[in-house]
């Protein structure tokens, strides 16, 4: 028998232990989109536990879509608030109207400051006397009880609300200064109210992410633990681990992909329902744009799209690395 | 092709299956594991797939020391084998036709190559009529076949089989040995378990008997 086959055994030799890099690269693609495919095939079999999963996710990344919809319109309109910024300095009573002029002129040369405007406090108690229906009241004073008033408005590049605070403090500690007061203080409120807003919605982002993570991994695991007998033959037949990975991975990345998409109907659905009641408050205002929403923009719909796929992605690899390992054939 | 160097393989907690196995199957040879059940047959066919690793001893195939296969490159190792399972294992949720395909598929091959080799190793069991059929719609036997034309759709350069024809007539049998001979004709190492002595001894093959995990006979040739 040796000596019958000696001619032959030249021919059939254990091959190769690895294909070479290039005889894969041109089936890769190929490959990869049978997969793609196949993965989208096997979820369909099973429509509705992919809705349920899929509407899961939808859910917990709704959540954290609107909030940020939301907020991001409030910064905005905080925004257009911006340019108001200006402060009133109210002078002490004994201070004559030179030194005010001598002030108005050195505070005009602060870089921080783009202008000061001098209310005059007699022209002030004229004004209050003509308008305010106290005229007599006032006229029996002996006094003019107004101090001179100077409204400093902030120059552009110091606009920030640091800066402002720290000119703030500057305007202070003049002594011909009684009182400065922010006409915009609600503005800073409103800004740290945002600010807080942003880390809660960051922080619920982050939870629901892990969430997300959760959800996709742990449906992954029932799907592998589902075909473990295919995952043994698959091994007994020579399939390497990320063969017998990519289909999962390919699921991870639909449930993902379905998930944003409930999410974007899901978050568009709601800003509808609100629309016309935000209408309505904003023609309280005289101005029926301020508060409209309008739907969610495509840059955040895309950034859910992309970050849910990729998080589909993470949670199948997760699970996957995990429990493949784990399916030995015996 | 296949050198069992003092080789011993103990299960946790069990007997061991089989204790200080030397033996050597050359390139191009075709030998039958003969043995009682539970001689360690099944055991000895594992090692060589590494399903099972050797408790202690040298594992040798093709050149390559099995101990020194990581995860990594095994399953590139087992694509130079085909196996043929005592319980077939066979996809249930797929046709016949896929089953056969699944090996070339991991290997990349294209369908129209995937197509072609399939109907071939199909053709060889006579089972192309059934291509489209699940294996549970097919009698103990035909799954058989499904899993011999599995095991050879890769041209495989060694080729393991547990009990092949356990569940085949006699006829059947022999038209697989055949089958068998035939690949062991072209080069292909062969390695079949058996318990039909009758058969084998029409076949002038070597014969090598495990009794209790030692092996007793080897007729080298
Ligand atoms: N996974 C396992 N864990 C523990 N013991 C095992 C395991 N597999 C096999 N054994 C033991 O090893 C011994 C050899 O088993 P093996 O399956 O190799 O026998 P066999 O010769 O193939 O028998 P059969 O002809 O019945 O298939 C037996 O005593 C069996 O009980
Ligand atoms: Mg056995």
């Amino acid at each position: 028998m040796a000596g019958q086959s000696s001619s032959t055994e030249s021919q059939v030799q254990l091959r190769q232990l690895r294909p070479s890099f290039s005889s894969h690269f041109k089936e890769f693609f190929v490959r990869h989109l049978q997969v793609f495919f196949y993965s989208l095939g096997l979820l369909s079999r099973t429509p509705f536990s992919t809705l349920l999963t899929a509407a899961a996710l939808g859910i917990a990344l709704a959540l954290p879509a609107g909030l940020y919809v939301i907020l991001d319109h409030a910064k905005q309109l905080s925004g257009d608030f911006d340019s108001i910024n200006q402060m009133s300095l109210f002078m002490k009573q004994d201070i004559s109207t030179q030194a005010i002029d001598r002030l108005q002129k050195k505070l005009n040369a602060w870089p921080e400051i783009a202008q000061v405007k001098h209310i005059d406090r007699a022209a002030a108690l004229k004004e209050f006397q003509e308008n305010s229906g106290f005229g007599d009241a006032l006229k029996a004073l002996k006094d003019n009880p107004l101090p001179h008033l100077l409204i400093v408005y902030p120059s552009l590049t110091h606009n920030e609300a640091e800066q402002i605070n720290h000119l703030l403090a500057d305007l202070k500690k003049l002594p011909e200064v009684n009182l400065v007061q922010l006409d915009i203080q609600w503005l800073q409120r409103l800004y740290a109210i945002i600010h807080i807003a942003q880390r809660g919605i960051f922080i619920i982002g982050a939870l629901l992410a892990l969430a997300v993570l959760l959800i996709i991994g742990n449906t992954i695991r029932l799907a592998i633990e589902n075909r473990r007998s295919e995952i043994v033959v698959m091994k007994l037949i020579g399939a390497t681990d990320s063969f017998i990975r990519r289909p999962f991975l390919y699921t991870g990345f639909w449930y993902g992909l379905f998930g944003s998409l409930i999410a974007i109907l899901l978050v568009n659905l709601s800003l509808l329902m609100i629309s016309n009641p935000l209408a309505h408050l904003s023609s309280l205002y005289n101005n029926s744009e301020l508060f409209s929403l309008g739907l969610m923009g495509i840059n955040t719909s895309l950034t859910l799209l992309v970050s849910s796929c990729v998080l589909g992605w993470l949670g199948a690899r997760m699970a996957v690395g995990r429990h493949l390992k784990e399916i030995e054939p015996k | 092709m296949i050198l069992f160097d003092q080789v011993s393989k103990r299960y946790p907690g069990g007997n061991e299956a089989l204790s200080h196995v030397n033996f050597h199957l050359h390139q191009g040879e075709m030998a039958f594991l003969t043995g009682h059940s539970g001689a360690g047959k099944s055991t000895l066919l594992k090692l060589i797939a590494l399903i099972e690793r050797a408790t202690t001893g040298n594992v040798i195939i093709g050149g390559k020391n099995l101990h020194k296969v990581s995860r990594h490159t095994l399953p590139y190792l087992r694509r130079n084998m085909g196996i043929i399972f005592q319980d077939y294992q066979l996809l249930y949720d797929r046709t016949v036709f896929d089953n056969v395909a699944l090996p070339l598929i991991i290997s990349g091959f294209s369908s129209r190559e995937v197509k072609k080799r399939v109907h071939a190793a199909l053709d060889k069991v006579g089972l192309l009529r059934h291509e489209k059929k699940y294996p549970v719609t097919l009698s103990g036997g035909e799954q058989q076949r499904v899993s011999i034309a599995r095991a050879v759709v890769n041209k495989p350069a060694l080729l393991l089989a547990d009990e092949p024809t356990g569940n085949l007539d006699p006829d059947l049998s022999l038209e697989i040995m055949d089958l068998f001979m035939a690949f062991n004709q072209v080069g292909v190492t062969v390695l079949i378990a058996t318990h039909d002595i009758p058969l084998i001894n029409q076949l002038d093959k070597r014969i090598v008997h495990l009794e209790h995990g030692q092996l007793l006979t080897v007729e080298e040739d």
